[in-house]
């Protein structure tokens, strides 16, 4: 996989990941213009499109749109399947996700991100492993917290 | 799912109130991050929001900076630095704390600060160099969450120069007890695979440990690097088929723990990478496709449930079982399979459907007959992306009756297509057709003309190009040739006179040419009168300066008579005090030519773009005027890159007094070690665009263009296809598809029944469209026969519809006597596969065993350079028997022959073996290469084995990695009966590569009519295009300093006396032909090139048991692939 984003129905950026080294100024074009032309598809069409050299699989979920670009070679369905994969995650995670979960809590997103996909190919598919992953850290950082304060005093 | 997520209020403003809701207990409404958000959309407009930000940033940056800001506080500002970037605002200014965060945060701090950097840098980033000690640390962390943390990003990003760094550390946690660490340690060393092989590959055995891996998340991860090491090299994994097969049975059987399940079905990520890394490893291998037919029937079999997941499968099974040898009831199961993918009425699994039709009609035309219905109607779909991919499948099954029809189609799309990447390649693929199948001038040149129109600027190069080498080489019939030039120009004279303005430049520089060439042809149409044509495309306003010179170009070739000339006087006068000097030179060229008629009958005659110009490319002429030049005190000329290299090291002498002098030798090198030296300046190398290598693969390959058209396209009259003709070609042998597709819809697709009328129209679009795929459908079973092989047959020779008609039906009668002792063949191999006694049994069926690779296609041989057969043992020894093909075998009496055809002025040098590379019925076709001094030359034998002489055998090599030169007179060579024919290229290396390889294709002409072709493909080692490099120490340091792409990897030396350093070179200076330089104390420099010239430089140094070796090079990938070969070497020791 190439990249990942996120974005609303209004065309705003909510996550992105990108798994090839891009400059800045091509993220923003390549951005801009593919959340312009899946905006502008219907929803009874295909999820998958040409675009550049690359192929990209997107879907709908709510007012959110999940679009991932992916190689010729690679298999698109499977590519909807990580996607749903990790909407269940987020579900899963946040309890009912919706936008605005992500909105603000998007480094959540991000973590649960990483501990599914690892250099854009899937790390682990289980989902009880991923959320293990996920909560442990999140432990963690509860028992750091204490620390943390008595080293401030 | 999208039911869990749909509560997800839209406008946004609103929700913000609510904050009771269940959503929005989570949100930290009271934190900074949510007043920012909320700030942005209370907001109205754009520059509201720019102004919004910048403040924030500002107070951001202002916090960073502060001494006083705690961790903690910084996490918080990173998290609002992230949005403010994602929002498309720059926060550069934040990199270093992310680090910092990364390095000196705890837990959560840490997690963020790494999360910050990956999101904010990219591998190339120089800041990424801080990381490193952060990365370090952590991953000898005791918390196992740190090293978590550290893994994950370094499978995200790491600089490739530091991977030795950290690498120990990584392999390390492959022994990690916790599985987690175990499964993102193989990711990590997966990622720098990716990025530099040559690191990882002395743990290849640890992967195959990642494999066996008792937990399945681990053993998935590392399938990864398999299918990445598969696709590369599927000769090198061969072995691992049957335990990929059994993992595979495993799974789909459901013995993984239920977590894995994915909507019930097991593990279906897993299923997936293991069926694509079996295609690879089936793939021309039919010993190992046998392995594989059992699971991937099961596949079939066990993916019932109506579920995108079960289709992901099936797809992918469905492309394996196409792409491994083939088994026919496999076959037939996966095209019923594609059928309810095409069928389907889900828009995903139609798209999808038309994509594994794509990749298989090209074995088996047939398929696209049967789901002829459903093609028609996807050509009219209102979604663009179904409609693309039906005319790539329409590209595939185009033949010389279907051809007008689907670039018709074709061009329909592009006329209304916006998007350039589309219409770069759709143009190329009708240019590709046009030139193939045109069944008349006519239709080729209007054909031609709209590609132009619609291509635009935007389309390759050589699409234009090799349009006018078509036309100016001309075809064997006079009389067509000069047909096809006089339409040309009539065409283009008429649309001159209509609006040129709205034509693309490159279409106007086409037109110019062929009317300054072949206007002269037209005899009624006057000069002046092309002349004031041409003269109005310059006037135009848009026209760029460019098409100008094309113009003044072909005026020049045109102004005769009184009128003429003062037209061309005028433009002259115009043109001669232009700013441009290009134009003002045309304009003086015109001038002169015009007005001295013999003088521009010999530097311009007619027809001569057919005679090959004499260039001397070395200015010889000029010698007379540089030496008085330089008698009179100028100074003498430097090439550019001499320039260049004077101007930097001018630029590196005022560095001097601040650092240490920099002495030219060897000793300089060990100074340049640091590693914030070494990876800053490879990074730039990265960077800088390589300009010497990149030179030659723009050039337009135009070869073979000229046959086609000449043979084909003009003798022989395709009258527009007929209803009545396809019954007839189709009838006999096609009449259930036939039936299925015309009479009505396939029984699984009642619905699709259409009303009369357009049913009509429909069946005569599928007649038109699907005309001339029926008979090859007998043939499929075969192998993979006609339809693969049709692409390439560009150079074919005789007339299209004879040719192909007549091979099918000669071909239909072999092939069915040929199944049947097919399998009596394999029989007879697999018992003697191992015993030399096969020879001559095999030998009573010589016809027999010619037939069978024809049937299977190109099969691609193992080279058997010494090189390669050393090293690999066993492994590939046996899989070259299987892929091979039982032809070869059975002519070993005649491959002994061909060395005595072996041309005598390479007797004394040392030669491959001779390998068979393909044959069938009337030819067999063998190589070797031969290793001269200075240059490698492959020998092609081909042996002529039926009883008819063929007079024109014509051989085309091509390579991405090789330039391929002809040595001796031409390509093309006689074939006596029963005799040996023979021909010899020069290979020089273009783009290094561990291996690298020759695809060729052998066309010729029976005497009986039928053209024929036979494709084959050969392989042989870097190594052998390696010379020794003899440069003195001197020149070796300055030469080192200017390369820029460069490697460096510990390798085991070789210890047998004293001196292993010594003995270590020894073996490479003997294996690989390196050149010792000097070996000083425990260094050593050597230097080798790559035929032709590329010159690459060692340097190693003994330490502590271990070689440090470094090799640099001005070509990119050289030193990698060198490195690759050094270690093999130093291995097989």
């Amino acid at each position: 996989m190439q990249f990942m984003l996120l974005f609303s129905r209004q065309g705003k950026l909510r996550l992105q990941k990108w798994y090839v080294p891009l400059s800045d100024k091509e993220k923003k074009k390549i951005t801009r213009e593919l959340v312009q032309t899946v905006l502008a598809r219907k929803p009874k069409m295909c999820s998958f499109l040409e675009w550049r050299d690359l192929k990209v699989v997107y879907k709908r979920y709510a007012s959110l749109y999940f679009c991932c670009a992916i190689e010729h070679q690679d298999n698109e369905l499977i590519t909807l399947e990580i996607i749903h994969r990790y909407v269940e995650l987020l579900d899963k995670y946040f309890g009912s996700v919706c936008e605005l979960d992500i909105i603000f809590n998007f480094e959540k997103a991000y973590f649960i991100l990483d501990e599914f996909l690892l250099g854009g190919e899937p790390q682990e598919t289980s989902k009880k492993t991923v959320l293990k992953a996920i909560e442990q850290a999140d432990l963690l950082q509860e028992l750091y917290r204490p620390e943390r304060s008595r080293d401030v005093k | 799912m999208s039911d869990v997520v749909e509560k997800t209020l839209t406008a946004l403003p609103s929700l913000l109130s609510l904050d009771s809701h269940s959503g929005s207990t989570k949100l930290s409404s009271s934190s900074k991050l949510g007043n920012l958000i909320r700030g942005i959309t209370e907001l109205t407009s754009k520059h509201e929001e720019e102004k919004l930000i910048q403040r924030e940033l500002a107070s951001i940056k202002e916090q960073v900076s502060s001494p006083n800001t705690s961790m903690r506080q910084m996490k918080e500002l990173m998290v609002r630095a992230i949005y403010c970037e994602m929002l498309g605002y720059e926060a550069s200014f934040s990199y270093i704390h992310a680090i910092k965060l990364a390095q000196q945060g705890t837990a959560l701090e840490k997690r963020v600060g790494y999360l910050a950097v990956s999101l904010f840098l990219n591998e190339s980033h120089e800041l990424l160099l801080l990381l490193v000690n952060t990365v370090l640390k952590d991953l000898q962390s005791t918390n196992l969450i740190e090293v978590c943390m550290a893994l994950t990003v370094v499978s995200q990003m790491f600089p490739k120069d530091m991977i030795p760094a950290i690498l120990p550390l990584v392999e390390e946690k492959l022994t990690h007890p916790k599985e987690i660490i175990r499964r993102k340690a193989v990711l990590a060393l997966y990622k720098f695979y990716l990025i530099a092989p040559n690191q990882v590959q002395h743990i290849h055995n640890k992967f195959r440990k990642a494999l066996c891996d008792k937990d399945p998340g681990v053993m998935t991860a590392s399938l990864h690097i398999y299918l990445q090491m598969i696709q590369e090299n599927p000769e090198g994994y061969k072995d691992l088929t049957a335990s990929f097969v059994t993992i595979l049975k495993q799974v789909v059987a459901g013995k993984l723990p239920m977590d894995f399940n994915y909507h019930s079905v097991p593990a279906p990520w897993l299923q997936i990478q293991l069926l694509r890394i079996l295609a690879f490893l089936g793939k021309n291998d039919q010993s190992s496709s046998e392995i594989m037919y059992d699971i991937l029937e099961e596949s079939l079999r066990r993916a019932e449930i109506n579920h995108n997941i079960t289709y992901a499968i099936l797809y992918e099974c469905v492309k394996c079982i196409y792409t491994i040898h083939p088994k026919s009831e496999l076959l037939e199961k996966a095209a019923k399979c594609i059928g309810n993918f095409v069928l389907s009425t889900k828009i995903n699994l139609k798209y999808l459907g038309l994509k594994a039709l794509t990749y298989v009609v090209q074995q088996d035309p047939k398929l696209a007959l049967q789901h002829q219905v459903t093609i028609i109607e996807c050509l009219d779909h209102p979604d663009l992306i179904i409609k693309r991919e039906t005319l790539e499948l329409l590209f595939r099954i185009t033949n010389a009756q279907n051809v007008a029809v689907i670039v018709e189609k074709m061009l329909e799309f592009l006329r209304g297509n916006k998007d350039d990447y589309t219409t770069i390649d759709l143009v190329g693929k009708v240019a590709e057709l046009a030139e193939k199948y045109a069944p008349n001038n006519e239709w080729f040149i209007e054909t031609m003309s709209t590609v132009f129109s619609v291509g635009g600027d935007t389309m390759q190069p050589d699409i234009p190009n090799s349009f006018l080498k078509l036309l100016s080489e001309g075809f064997d019939s006079v009389e067509e040739d000069r047909k096809l030039k006089l339409f040309a120009v009539d065409s283009y004279v008429s649309l001159l006179q209509g609006e040129p303005g709205k034509l693309p430049q490159r279409f106007l520089q086409v037109i110019s040419w062929v009317l300054g060439e072949y206007s002269y042809l037209r005899g009624e149409l006057d000069a002046a009168t092309v002349l004031r044509l041409l003269a109005k495309l310059l006037d135009t306003k848009s026209t760029s300066s460019e098409t100008k010179s094309w113009v003044l170009m072909a005026m020049t070739k045109v102004c005769e008579g009184g009128v003429g000339v003062s037209v061309a006087q005028e433009v002259c006068e115009t043109y001669s005090s232009s700013l441009d000097t290009a134009l003002r030179q045309r304009a003086q060229e015109l001038q002169h030519l015009s007005q001295d008629r013999d003088l521009r009958a010999k530097v311009l005659p007619r027809e001569a773009g057919s005679e090959p110009l004499e260039v001397d490319s070395s200015l010889s002429f000029l010698d007379g005027f540089v030496s008085e030049a330089l008698a009179a005190g100028a100074a003498p000329y430097k090439p550019h890159h001499q320039r260049q290299e004077e101007l930097a090291q001018a630029k590196a002498l005022s560095m001097e007094p601040y650092g240490l002098p920099i002495s030219m030798s060897s000793c300089s090198i060990a100074d340049r070690q640091s590693p914030t030296l070494l990876s800053v300046s490879s990074g730039l190398s990265g960077d800088s665009p390589s300009l010497s290598q990149k030179g030659g693969s723009t050039t337009p390959k135009l070869d073979g263009v000229k046959r086609v058209w000449g043979r084909q396209g003009y003798l022989v009259q395709t009258e527009p296809v007929e209803e009545s003709d396809l019954v007839e070609v189709t009838g006999p042998l096609q009449s259930p598809n036939q039936q299925a597709g015309a009479d009505g819809p396939p029984s699984q697709t009642p619905t699709l029944k259409p009303t009369p009328q357009p049913e009509q129209e429909k069946q005569q679009l599928a007649s038109s469209l699907f005309v001339g795929l029926g008979s090859q459908s007998s043939l499929c079973l075969m192998g993979k026969p006609e339809a693969t092989t049709q692409r390439f047959r560009r150079k074919a020779k005789g007339p299209v519809l004879s040719s192909s008609t007549g091979e099918q039906i000669s071909n239909s009668s072999v092939s069915a006597s040929s199944m049947a002792n097919n399998l009596l063949c394999n029989d007879l191999l697999d018992s003697n596969i191992t015993s030399e006694t096969a020879a001559p049994s095999l030998e009573q069926t010589p016809q027999l065993s010619r037939d069978l690779p024809a049937a299977n296609g190109a099969c691609a041989v193992e080279s058997t350079d010494r090189d390669v057969k050393e090293n690999s043992a066993s492994l590939i020894g046996d899989n070259r028997l299987v892929a091979a093909d039982p032809a070869p075998r059975g002519d070993r009496g005649k491959l002994k022959d061909f060395s005595a055809h072996l041309p005598a002025e390479f007797s004394g040098l040392c030669h491959s073996d001779i390998s068979p590379l393909a044959s069938n019925q009337s030819l067999d076709v063998s190589a070797c290469h031969v290793q001269k001094e200075d240059s490698l030359v492959l020998v092609v034998f081909m042996y002529n084995s039926s009883d008819d002489a063929i007079p024109h055998i014509l051989l085309e090599l091509r390579s991405d990695e090789l330039e391929v030169s002809c040595e001796g007179d031409s390509p093309v060579e006689e074939a006596r009966s029963r005799s040996v024919a023979v021909c010899q290229y020069s290979l020089t290396v273009k783009k290094p590569s561990v291996h690298v390889e020759v695809a060729g294709t052998v066309s010729y002409q029976l005497p009986v009519g039928t053209s024929q072709s036979v494709q084959f493909s050969y392989k042989l080692p870097l190594t052998s295009f390696i010379r020794p490099l003899t440069v003195s120490t001197e020149e070796y340091g300055t030469m080192w300093l200017d390369f820029s792409h460069d490697t460096k990897q510990k390798l085991t030396p070789i210890c047998l006396g004293q001196e292993p350093l010594m003995d270590t070179l020894n073996v490479l200076k003997k294996k690989l032909k390196l050149h010792v330089v000097e070996i000083i104390g425990m260094e050593g420099i050597v230097a080798c090139r790559v035929l032709r010239d590329q010159p690459c430089l060692m340097h190693c140094r003994l330490h502590a048991g271990a070689l440090s070796v470094w090799l640099r090079s001005p070509v990119p990938d050289l030193p990698d692939c060198l490195m690759y070969h050094c270690q093999r070497a130093l291995q097989e020791h």
